[in-house]
């Protein structure tokens, strides 16, 4: 393949440098951020939404850009993205049974389990 | 040859883009991912990858919602102290800004890769591998720690729950596995660049950097949601 061939072939990767020092930049902000939620100590909804939020936007950013997703056709981002998305249903399973595991822990296993003794 | 007669240019006048060109993408009779397979297959390994360590951080989600004896707080744990002073989590966060800016170097070296510099993109992609190094250091520190201060063991510890350690040394180690192995990728790699084996055996196409990108940007990614789900939680 002639130089000019390659350049055109791999051309469409090819990206000002200006956009990757700038999403670097947005991620050393973000996972500072992320390190403020804990050394402010910031408790409940507060700090799980702020955990969730810094670690979906730096995950957004290192796939869309740096992993170039953001310039990959459709099919291909179709078939990269919609899979992991089964994975929720699954968070949601575990965490269904996860809640009822705890709670029967609880019941049974419990202070004031002594109902649930074996009678002679 | 035959690649030619299934793929299309990117620029021909033809080609869809959008919803239509995705359903035609997979419905024409031909390559379905527009990408050369190097890179398809990467992005196949790194969805089954993802799985993996899905697996593990929601076992370790099902596991910290079930026990009934306290978890042990990770800002504690992971606390180093300073000058007198313990800061929370101070090690992690190095950590995670190792990581970023190894991350960053990558990006880097596979944009100058494309430009064919092949002395910036072997200076960046072994900066990249001595970061990824460094951070696999710090997580053995960090390990040794855990292990010969703490007390820390898979099936129990002094802090609360038995199953923290379980938990804390299969998902790092994972991590920290697949961070040695991209580190001895990306050497490989870098020392293909820079003896020019893809000038002699690829026609100076130098899209294995990319492919070897996409491997270390994940592992980056990994450590973005161990970092919020392990350490921040």
């Amino acid at each position: 393949m002639t130089d000019a061939a390659t350049d055109q072939a791999a051309g469409h990767q090819q990206h000002p440098l200006g956009i990757y020092l700038g999403v670097w930049a947005l991620l050393f902000v973000l996972s500072a951020f992320s390190y403020l939620v804990d050394y402010l100590h910031l408790q409940g909804m507060l700090r799980w939404s702020l955990i969730l939020l810094f670690m979906f936007l730096k995950a957004g950013f290192i796939i869309s850009i740096f992993m170039h997703i953001a310039w990959e056709r459709l099919a291909l981002k179709c078939a990269i993205l919609i899979p992991p998305l089964c994975l929720l249903i699954f968070i949601g399973l575990m965490a269904i049974e996860a809640d009822y595991t705890f709670l029967a822990r609880l019941t049974i296993f419990g202070p004031s389990a002594e109902i649930f003794a074996p009678h002679h | 040859m035959n690649e030619e007669a299934l793929t299309v240019a990117e620029d021909s006048p033809t080609v869809a883009t959008g919803l239509v060109g995705a359903v035609s993408d997979f419905a024409d009779d031909r390559q379905a991912f527009q990408v050369p397979w190097g890179k398809a297959m990467m992005w196949i390994f790194l969805l089954s990858d993802t799985f993996i360590f899905s697996c593990f951080l929601i076992g370790y989600m099902t596991v910290r919602m079930t026990t009934t004896v306290p978890w042990p707080i990770p800002s504690e744990v992971f606390a180093l102290s300073l000058g007198g002073e313990p800061i929370p989590l101070i090690l992690i966060a190095i950590m995670t800004f190792i990581l970023i800016t190894s991350s960053g170097t990558m990006a880097l070296a596979v944009n100058y890769g494309y430009r064919r510099d092949k002395k910036k993109t072997v200076l960046l992609m072994l900066a990249t591998a001595a970061l990824g190094a460094s951070f696999v250091g710090m997580q053995a520190f960090e390990w040794t720690k855990l292990i010969v201060e703490e007390g820390v063991r898979p099936w129990s510890n002094p802090m609360g729950a038995p199953q923290f350690g379980a938990t804390f040394f299969m998902i790092t180690g994972f991590h920290g596995m697949h961070v040695t192995a991209g580190v001895i990728y990306l050497i490989v790699t870098a020392t293909r660049v820079g003896t020019g084996y893809y000038d002699r055996n690829r026609g100076g196409n130098y899209e294995m950097v990319e492919i070897t990108g996409l491997y270390w940007h994940f592992v980056d990614l990994v450590w973005v949601f161990i970092f919020a789900f392990f350490y921040l939680w």
